[in-house]
Formats: structure tokens, sequence, C-alpha cells
């Protein structure tokens, strides 16, 4: 039975992914039987290439989805290297795991609220200080150069890498490494740059692919924070695929296939780039510079603490603003605080937003159970057989988050129509699964690995079976590793946007959905709800991941230290 | 000129009205059939969603017809009207005849004349919804010609839409009156107006209304587009727009995505003026706090665009009968009254109030209008709504020439 769960699981992750990408490929190459006689072949491309704005949304693509990668990557590596030999820095994990929580669409709502001309960054500097009696005229958000959205990506992903890094640090011999370097006269972060950094890029190496391809595909914040003229690639092809005229269809599908050969090639390009990097750190580590002298030692803190703190108060600041919108009566420029504060909108919208919460927590829920299943089966499996998964298999697990969404989406659909499962809720927890397990696999494979197999031995000594050993032993040791996969798992499928659209046939109600589209111009203050809660449910589940060990295991301190 | 364009639109439609009033007799008993079948049913209503009042109202909707009539009417979200044509067109390419997964379809324009088009409506069935006979069809000739394309019976109407501008008083006194006089007063005020890039529908209607009054002869636009003469007829469009946009928001480089978002920014005061479909919307957002008290409604010296939105039944549905409870329902005084009524939307009734029984009549009676909202005089007559061919094409041009 056990047996069967890797490549189950491997088929039911994989198989609509490729059925989704071909589904895709051949319209963008004039076939699409169910439209009657397809079109030449170049034509989709022809279309494509002629569209206009199309230079400057590839363009916007790019910048935006390259800079706010290279951003975040920077910002991790810098805190890293500034900060690992402070005490605060191990407690670190414990702040980054509800940011990263929090849903993409959330915080990009909740950074428009912050920086627009209007913004509340604005109302608490004006007029007193700006002279802005009126809001200024200026692009802040949806700029044309995408700079809003670039900055609001990086944020979101910068903790995302920062904890990756954390957890890579422990698979490396990064202590004696640095003791190492330490003792021969290298300054904190110069060690860690030299001695530690090659290590951990290795093992980082697969997420930041990821980071790439999500902020050159992403819909939903693009939606909120990208120019809308053109927008950026991934906003047309969702924009054409859902044009009453089905012909545009064809030119949507070459879009999206171009999306994903963008992809691959900035992902090629970063490989690339690793690779002149790593030369040219070969020669920096080889000169033997120590790296020592005060403004080594002071600029590193100085910079990652204080990009990195922005980063903190901005996120933190749009939360809090999406929270103050939802109990802001009138509230309008330069007013810096609502004057007055009332519950009312949370009352009247208490009805519509039953729904759409009842439906995000059942499919996250339904979503994370599936995927602790398929992972717990896998990994015991794999403890029993002895090996691993290989790194092709991690590549496996990683092609979901390294493909673009729109570019096998709307091709799963195309099969879920045909199966007549399309707006179903397996289909709904199917589409969400394909995001949640790879989550809560990296999540939970590293402390499951680690486990100390004495506790297997001895209890097998005492005459337990396999099975017995896996519930009675690995289940109640491992309980707050598993509960914060889930959360994690939680936090992701909540975040979900164009998987519910598509898979759902749009007849399932998120909490972000609902937000998605009330951003385009609804009220605040329901805005600041749907958003608000959308935010605050993953951290209600991370919470829960922490206390319940905690609770549980009140009179068995043994159990509770175990992460 | 465009009185001679009022009143084809006019003859059109009481010739419709009379060939639909001699077709069909009134059947009450196919009618008891009809709620039989609905009950139990469950309507999936695909309906654009940008705006939690118009959702509250489709809500309460929704348990009205759970209580009287044993429908579950399920609101299917939108951004985009496009985005259910599209869902549909799907399903039939796809061979999926029946058991369609849209019941009921919010639509007008252009989205109603590619379903028209395409063969993807069930009916005619508004002559079977005892509602029906209510509506004012010789007063309000829009509710069966939609963008000059006859409905012929494949869709209900359900609410009469004007385009209107509002505009904050307290920042401007004088706001203008003509489509060219908005290139003078953004001169004298840079930065303080625009409108919702196309395709959202707000900004098209700005970009129809602005064509109606520059092109040299309005009567083509009644008509569907000839390619040959198109750039001719749209020249002066262009050059206006050419003329208008460096002097509007953010120099004309960027447009805000929708109509709401451009009302949201004259909330916050990045801009002076604002444009709406539904005469009383200003009024029902100073209600709520949602605009500045100083905010008023006009419209042009020489009318503005109006028209009527419906609902229609795709050919597929899986719940017809219950659809068309729905349906019926919408056209009901009661529903009508609430719908019109600023406090729950203040989208105006497609209803003929004079032909209503004093109850009907005194629900209507009993509706503030609002402290922002133009009198039916002042309101005027509606221009006609353009051939929906021009829609698509104007959009399409536009892009061409502004989104790069």
């Amino acid at each position: 039975m056990l047996r069967l769960v890797p490549p189950l699981t491997l088929l039911l992750f994989l198989g609509p992914v490729v059925a989704g990408l071909a589904g895709t490929l051949l319209p963008a190459f004039g076939y699409l039987p169910a439209l009657g006689p397809g079109i030449g072949v170049l034509a989709p491309w022809q279309a494509l290439l002629d569209y206009p704005g199309i230079a400057r949304s590839l363009s916007l693509t790019l910048a935006s989805g390259i800079l706010s990668t290279v951003l975040a990557l920077f910002l991790a590596v810098g805190i890293c290297a500034a900060f690992h030999e402070t005490r605060w820095f191990v407690r670190l994990r414990g702040v980054l795991a509800p940011l990263l929580a929090l849903p993409h669409a959330a915080l990009a709502i909740g950074f428009a609220f912050l920086i627009a001309p209007s913004g509340w960054l604005a109302r608490l500097i004006s007029p007193w200080l700006t002279g802005w009696d009126r809001p200024p005229d200026i692009a802040s958000v949806a700029d044309p150069l995408g700079l809003s959205l670039t900055l609001a990506l990086a944020m979101k992903e910068t903790p995302f890498l920062l904890l990756l890094m954390i957890a890579a640090l422990n698979q490396v011999p990064a202590a004696q490494m640095l003791r190492v370097a330490r003792s021969l006269g290298y300054g904190p972060a110069t060690a860690w740059l030299k001695a530690v950094l090659p290590l951990v890029y290795r093992q980082i190496r697969l997420p930041l692919y990821a980071v790439l391809a999500y902020g050159l595909s992403t819909v939903d914040m693009a939606i909120i924070l990208a120019p809308g003229t053109p927008p950026p690639l991934a906003v047309l092809v969702l924009r054409w695929f859902n044009d009453p005229d089905l012909a545009m269809r064809f030119q949507a599908a070459a879009g999206a296939v171009l999306l994903c050969g963008l992809v691959v090639a900035a992902i090629l390009l970063c490989r690339g780039i690793e690779t002149g990097i790593a030369r040219l750190g070969i020669i920096w580590a080889a000169a033997g510079g120590r790296g020592a002298g005060w403004v080594a030692r002071i600029l590193p803190a100085v910079l990652a603490g204080t990009i990195g703190g922005l980063a903190l108060t901005l996120s933190i600041l749009s939360m809090a603003v999406l929270g103050l919108w939802s109990l802001a009566g009138a509230w309008r420029y330069p007013d810096a605080l609502p004057p007055t504060v009332t519950l009312e909108g949370w009352m009247r919208q208490a009805d519509a937003v039953a729904m759409p919460l009842s439906t995000t927590l059942w499919l996250a829920g339904a979503a994370t159970l599936a995927a602790l299943l398929l992972v717990l089966g896998c990994l015991e499996q794999e403890q029993r057989r002895g090996h691993g998964l290989s790194q092709r298999g991690l590549w496996l697990l990683y092609a979901p988050l390294l493909v673009p969404q729109i570019g096998f989406l709307f091709g799963a659909q195309i099969l879920l129509v045909r199966v007549g499962l399309d707006g179903t809720a397996i289909a709904l927890v199917w589409s969400h699964l394909l995001f949640v397990l790879p989550y809560v696999f990296l999540a939970l494979a590293d402390p499951y690995r680690a486990l100390d197999a004495r506790y297997t031995r001895t209890a097998q000594c005492l005459g337990a079976g396999a099975f017995r050993v896996f519930w009675q032993v690995k289940l109640p040791i491992l309980l707050r590793p598993i509960l914060i996969a889930a959360a994690i798992g939680f936090a992701v499928s909540i975040g979900q946007y164009l998987p519910t659209l598509f898979a759902g046939a749009g007849r399932y109600a998120t909490l972000t959905t609902e937000a998605v589209s009330l951003a385009s111009g609804a009220n605040r203050r329901v805005i600041g709800i749907y958003a608000f809660l959308q935010g605050a449910l993953p951290f209600l589940g991370f919470w829960l991941a922490l206390l319940l060990p905690a609770w549980l295991y009140r009179h068995r301190s043994g159990l509770r230290g175990v992460s | 000129m465009r009185h001679w364009l009022r009143g084809q639109a006019r003859i059109g439609a009481v010739v419709l009205a009379l060939a639909a009033f001699f077709s069909v007799p009134a059947q009450a008993a196919d009618w008891q059939d009809t709620l039989k079948a609905a009950r139990g049913q469950t309507v999936y209503w695909n309906a654009w969603a940008g705006d939690e009042r118009i959702n509250g109202y489709i809500q309460w909707v929704a348990e009205k017809v759970q209580a009287e009539y044993g429908v579950t009417l399920r609101h299917v979200k939108l951004s985009d009207t496009g985005e259910a044509v599209s869902r549909v067109l799907a399903e039939k390419a796809a061979g999926r005849t029946s058991d369609g997964s849209v019941d009921l379809i919010w639509l007008n324009g252009e989205n109603f004349a590619a379903m028209k088009q395409n063969g993807l409506l069930h009916g005619p069935f508004t002559q079977a919804l005892p509602n029906f006979a209510l509506v004012d069809v010789m007063g309000k000739p829009t509710t069966l010609v939609d963008f000059t394309v006859p409905t012929d019976g494949l869709e209900a109407p359900w609410g009469m839409a004007q385009f209107v501008f509002m505009v904050d008083t307290a920042r401007v006194s004088a706001p203008p009156r003509t489509i060219p006089g908005f290139i003078d007063w953004a001169r004298a005020n840079p930065g303080r107006f625009t409108y919702p890039a196309p395709p959202d529908f707000i900004g098209s209607t700005f970009l129809k209304q602005a064509l109606s009054e520059l092109a040299a002869d309005p009567s083509v636009l009644l008509r569907a587009v000839d390619e040959a003469s198109f750039a001719g007829v749209s020249a002066p469009l262009w050059a206006y727009l050419d003329a208008l946009h460096p002097h509007l928001w953010r120099q004309g480089q960027g447009f805000p995505k929708t109509g709401p978002a451009l009302r949201q920014l004259l909330d916050d005061g990045e801009v002076d003026m604002a444009l709406s479909f539904h005469p009383g919307e200003a009024s029902a957002l100073i209600a709520e706090d949602r605009l500045p008290k100083t905010v008023r409604t006009f419209v042009l010296q020489g009318g503005t665009i109006g028209n009527t939105h419906f609902v229609a039944i795709p050919f597929n549905a899986r719940a017809k009968q219950g659809a068309m409870v729905v349906a019926n329902y919408l056209l009901s005084p009661e529903a009508q009254a609430r719908k019109q009524d600023p406090a729950h939307w203040g989208d105006f009734t497609v209803l003929d109030l004079d032909a209503l029984p004093a109850a009907g009549q005194q629900r209507f009676a009993a509706i503030e209008r609002g402290i922002a909202t133009l009198s039916d005089a002042e309101l005027g007559t509606a221009l006609p709504e353009p051939h929906p061919s021009w829609m698509t094409r104007i959009e399409a041009e536009w892009l061409a020439r502004y989104n790069r």
C-alpha cells in the first residue's frame, strides 16, 4: 500500500501539469479542435507580436520579476551575513514564519493603500511637512516602470528566502566553517559570505528559481499594483483567456507559452550569472581579504538592518492599514487617522463574508490534509526503503512552482471540462494541492529525516510493528513540525488566486478571489475587511500550530522541545 | 440631428413592442408550470461584482426568491462579464449543450450582441414573464433595443442607466458642459480629470459619448462599423484625445482601471470629477460617507448616452425555469423599487410607473431621490448607444494608440 504513495503522489501531481501544458501548447500553435478548424501554426504568434504595447508589457514583466528576485536575494543574504552572530538571529524564524504566511494579495492591497499619493504615508506627513494640501499627481502606485510591484514582490519574497536559508544553515557544517574562518581573522560578514554562502546557496537554488518564476508570472499582485496600459504579460494573458471572442484564446495560449519561455530563459540567465559570480567569488576568496576592518564590519549590518527593517516596517504597516480601513468611518486625505472608528462595516459584511470564509477554510483544510497524508506517506516509505529523494525528484516536486500558473491552468481547465470535473470541489482541492504539497514537503522533510532512528529501533525491539511505530512514536514526537508544515500549507492554500478561478469555474469565492476582485475599486472598508481576514487566517494557523503541542504536551517537557 | 436619432430608436422600439404584443398571449398556466419546475433549482447567476452594494442587492434578491419560490440563487462574482460569455462559448465549443455552468447572466451591449450572434441564448422568454407587462417599453425604448440590437425577447430588462458626471463642487464651481469644454478645463486644472482605461465600460462609454458629440454625422454610429470609413469618422475623437491627454491625471500616461477606481480617486481628492452610469449613485455614496457631501452630478448640454441593462439565460443553462423566476422577480415593483432606492443601489427602474397598481406606485413615491441626483427634466432624454461594433472597434483603436 505504502509503496504506491510516492508514484501516486507524482501522478496526481505531475499528470495534470503535463496535460495542462500540452493543452496550452497546442492552441499556441493554432490547434484547438473544440473551436472548429485550427488556424495557421504561426498565426497566434503573429497576433501576439502585433498586440499594441506588447514590448512594454514584456519589459515590465522582466524588469519587475528579475529585479524583485535580486532585491530579495540580496536582502536575505545581507541579513544572514550581517546578523548570523547576534542572539536574536535564532528568534528571527518566529517572526518570519507569519510574514511568509501573509498572502500576496493582502500585502499588495495594503501596500497600495500605504503608498498611493493619497495613501496613509502621504497622509501622515501632509500637509504640515510636504505642503500638499491635496494629493500630489505622482504615480506611486501602478507606476509605468512597475517599481511599486517590484518592491512589494521583494518584500514578500525576502522572508521566504531568509527562512529557507536559515533551514539550509542546519544542513551544512556552517558553524564549524565559521569558527575556522573567524579564527583565521575574517570579519563576521566576510566569513559568512566566503565560507558559508557557497554551501547555502546550493540549498536555496530551487526556491530562488521558484521566486523568480513567481515574480515573472504573478497575476493577483500585478492586477493590484502594476500599471494597466499595458499590464505585465501574465495579466494580459488572463484577459485574453477571458475575452468573449474565443479566437483570442490562440493568442492567449501563445502568450502563456511565451511566459513559460521567459521563465526558462530567466532561470538559465540566473544559472549563467551564478557561474560568473562563483568565478569572481573564488578570486575574491583567494585574495584573502579578511574584511575585519571597521567598515566591513559595520557597513553590512547598517545596510541590511536599515533595508530589512524598512521592509519589515512596510509589511507590518500594510497589514495595519488594512485593519484600520476596515474600521474607518469617513477617512479622507489628509487626515492621518480616521476621525471616526466604527464596527458597522464588519457587521454589515458579516453575512457576505461568511460564505467565502467557510469556502476558504474547508478548501485550505482539505488541501492541507491531503498534502500531509501524501507527504507523510512518501517520507515514511522513503525511510523504510532507506534512500531519499534525488535531486531530480526535488525538481519534479518543484515543477508546479517553477511553471507559470497561467501556463498550465488553462490547459488543465480544458481537461477538467472534458472529464466533467470543472467547478467541482474535487477539482478545486486538487488545484490547491499542487501548490500546497511542495511547501508541506519542504517544511516536513528535514525534521522527519532528522528524527533519531534509535526511537524507531527501540520501539521495534519492544515488539511494535512498523505502523505502530509510525502512529505511536514518530507522529507524537513530530507533532510540532507536522503542525507547522500544516500551517504553511494552510497559508499557501489561502493565498491561491488563479487556481481557484480556473478550477472552480468561478463558482467558489474565497477570501482571496473576493479581495482581488473588490480591490479594483470597491469600498475601501470592505476591501479592508476581506484582505485583513485573508491575512489574519494564516497567522491564526501558525499560532495554533505553536500553541497546540505546547498545550497537549504541557506535562511532557521532553516532547515540547522537538522542532 | 439628435432628435432624429432618438426618433429612429423610438419608432423601432414601438414596432418591436407591437410585434411582441400580438405574438404571445399571456399564459398563466404555463407560468404555474415554470414556478413548479423552478422550485428546488439552484440558479448560478453570473454578474459583475465590482461594487459591494450591488452584491448586497443581489444577496437580498437571493433571500427573497428562496423564501417565495424555493429557488436557491448563487451569485457567481465576475470582474468582467466577458468571463461568463467566454465560459458559455467554451462549453458550446466543447459540445456541452445541456447542464451548462451558467444559468443567468447580467449583460448588455457587446456581450449580448456576441451571445445572440453565436446562438448562445435561451428564448425568447421575456413574454412568458408575468412582470414583463409592467415594463415601460414605449417610454423606455432601450428596454427592447440593446445598443441598436433588437433584444427579440432573449434578455429581460433589469435597470436603466444614464451617463452622468460627478463633480466635487467644493473644488470646482463651473464644470465643463460640452465634450470640447473638457480640454479647456483640463488645461486650466492639470491632473484633475481622467477616465477609466477601456475596455472598462465606463471608460468606453466616455469615448462613445465624446465620439457622438464630435462626429460630423452621428447617425452612422447607429449602424455597424464600416471599416472603410472608420478612420474618417473616428478621426475627431483621436485628435480630441491627443489634445486632452497631456492635461489629465498622471499626464495621461496612466489611467484608473475601473469606474469604481475613478470614484475612489474622487473621494481621495486625487481628481475633481468622476463618471457614473447610475444617476443616483453619487447620492447613495454621499449617504454612505464614501464621497464628500459637496459632490453633485451633471450631464452635458447635448445630452448623455443612456442604455438598459438586462439579464439573459444561456442556451445550455441547467436551471432555466429557476432563472426565469429570478428574472421575473427582478421586474417586480418590490425588487425594482428597492433597486432604485439610493440607500440600496440607486439604479433607475425599467417599469412604467403610471401603469403600476397603487401599492407599487407608493413604493416608488416613497424613495428619496437624493441630494446629488438630477431630476428627470435635468437628465433629459438619453442619447442612443452606438452599434456594439463601434465599442469593439474604438477599444481596439484606443489600445493601439495609447497602450504603449
